[in-house]
């Protein structure tokens, strides 16, 4: 054979063997879709069976009955606005802080520097329990005050970052915006700021990602009230009887149809700025 | 400018500071004292002194769920790195359609672990009915579940910073091994895993890190069962504290011991492989 057509070959596997994977990646989630429509006797007896026949098929049962039980909609408000005002919050916040502990040179902004580099190390059951009760004292335990706690964890990620991209960038730009007179507040939001705009959608993304997703801090301080949909989810165990396993196949669907169409629209910005917020961390 | 920006502290770091000292750094401490102290709440806690930490490796459930995360951890992050390190050399081999294979091999990562760990409760016990079995029958299906749901998860990720690790190799390397006459193995052995370094440094940390901490995927898979021989040091901690009341200062007290742990595996890790990172 010759060498052109050994490497042709060789693609052709290649391919072959990358189209398996694939669908081997997708397919979890094809058979979640699938049993979404099943009644759920046969989500446990027949896992990998299509919804087929008029006994097997349950149209829409699961989806009503999820909606119901967890009030679906209502969490996923929850998600929402705790998820937007949350990422908001920590892109604002961290990169004034980076701006400043960067800027100024003294030992109390290294220590602080150095314990919230600390801080992304310390797994959260370190804190969750005093968190959750300081928390409680100081009455965050709402979907406006979980914002605040939010910024607080997401302080070392996203200082981080913003200091490692401030500190490339030319300080020249900002004394010599300060020479002409302008505050510090002027400098900072007319010739920082704009240039912090690649670093800031990296902090967004990964900080979207966390927080949409996250389970446990949300449950501990406001999950009795505000289920959002990761608690609202976990919630469908219940107590001790049997899951619904119905209601928790639809309610996977509803959970993962948001996250695909984020990934999808953004999914350019999503891959980089992984890469980036990882290969900087 | 450092002065002129300094009078502006309250504007620029102070919001940040407040944050970041009520969700963690005052609940730190209030942790390290209290992992001493026996309460129920944080406002009534009397000192124990290193009673909590005898109870913690004297009963043997803490040291079991260590042994179980460490196994684990120790397996996932080996399966998850070679297996996306492969899966980077393929998708940067000239293969049309590239990118859609990227797309769906990352996609799992951004699934939350709650979602995950059900996702997988169906597939894995869909697989175990045929020999009449579930994933809460026997540890050992636990385990191997946790490890396929991680794998999942995390090797689309990996596969992604490793692809951006061989993307950014010389191309005269490859070109100058090649003249000098060197195989596939060895280009491999001697180019592309030696310039890639900083990605496995990075690659390893992750998931060495993420898989000492996973909680959401426990608890959704197997939520520790059966009895409690899949539960992980984060799960464990969560029981003992929310578990039986009595037992928060014990709770704490694990909490400090596994989080020096963590420190200390995420620091050396860090110090080992960043040594044996080349210059290119």
């Amino acid at each position: 054979m010759s060498i052109a057509g050994k490497k042709k070959s060789t693609t052709y596997i290649l391919i072959v063997l990358l189209v398996i994977l694939s669908i081997a990646f997708l397919a979890p989630i094809v058979v979640v879709f699938y049993n979404s429509f099943k009644f759920k006797f046969f989500i446990n007896d027949q896992p990998f069976a299509l919804p087929l026949g008029t006994d097997m098929f349950a149209g829409l049962t699961n989806y009503n009955t999820g909606i119901n039980k967890i009030h679906f909609f209502k969490a996923f408000g929850y998600s929402l606005f705790i998820t937007v005002f949350s990422v908001l919050a920590i892109s604002i916040v961290t990169s004034m802080l980076a701006w400043y502990i960067t800027r100024v040179k003294t030992k109390f902004t290294s220590i602080v520097f150095s314990l919230l580099m600390f801080s992304m190390i310390v797994p959260f059951q370190m804190v969750m329990f005093t968190m959750s009760k300081t928390a409680n004292l100081l009455h965050l335990d709402n979907p406006i005050g979980i914002i605040v706690l939010y910024a607080g964890f997401g302080c070392g990620l996203g200082t981080f970052l913003f200091s490692g991209f401030i500190k490339s960038i030319p300080i020249a730009l900002e004394e010599a915006a300060m020479i002409d007179g302008a505050t510090p507040v002027v400098t900072f939001f007319q010739v920082v700021l704009p240039m912090l705009k690649p670093t800031a959608i990296t902090v967004s993304i990964l900080n979207t990602m966390w927080v949409w997703n996250d389970y446990l801090l949300p449950y501990l301080t406001i999950g009795n009230d505000y289920k959002t949909i990761p608690v609202a989810i976990q919630y469908l165990r219940g107590g001790y009887g049997a899951v619904d396993m119905g209601a928790m196949m639809a309610m996977l669907v509803l959970a993962m149809i948001p996250i695909i169409i984020f990934y999808l629209f953004g999914q350019k910005y999503i891959i980089s700025g992984v890469v980036s917020g990882a290969v900087k961390g | 400018m450092q002065k002129a920006l300094k009078k502006y502290f309250a504007l620029f770091a102070l919001p940040g500071l407040i944050c970041f000292a009520i969700a963690f750094f005052i609940p730190m401490i209030m942790g390290i004292v209290l992992s001493f102290c026996e309460f129920t709440d944080v406002t009534n806690a009397t000192w124990v002194g290193l009673e909590n930490y005898k109870y913690v490796f004297l009963n043997g459930e803490f040291t079991t769920a260590l042994w179980f995360t460490v196994k684990f951890t120790v397996v996932s992050v080996i399966s998850i790195n070679l297996i996306a390190f492969i899966l980077a050399l393929l998708l940067t081999k000239e293969v049309p359609g590239t990118n859609v294979y990227r797309t769906i091999f990352f996609m799992p990562n951004l699934i939350g672990g709650i979602v995950l760990g059900w996702i997988w409760q169906l597939i894995l016990n869909g697989f175990l009915l045929q020999y009449e079995a579930t994933l809460v029958s026997d540890p050992r299906y636990g385990f191997w579940g946790l490890v396929i749901l991680m794998n999942w998860q995390n090797v689309g990720y990996m596969m992604i910073i490793y692809i951006a690790g061989i993307i950014n190799i010389p191309k005269e390397l490859n070109e100058a091994a090649q003249i000098d006459g060197a195989n596939r193995k060895d280009t491999l052995f001697n180019i592309t895993i030696p310039s890639i370094m900083p990605s496995i440094t990075i690659c390893s940390f992750l998931t060495l890190t993420n898989g000492f901490k996973l909680f959401d995927q426990n608890l959704a898979l197997t939520n520790g069962g059966p009895g409690k021989t899949t539960e992980m040091l984060a799960l464990n901690i969560f029981n003992t504290f929310y578990g039986r009341v009595g037992f928060e200062g014990v709770g704490q007290a694990k909490a400090v011991v596994f989080t020096i742990i963590v420190a200390v595996i995420a620091l050396t890790q860090l110090h080992f492989t960043k040594r044996k990172e080349v210059e290119a």
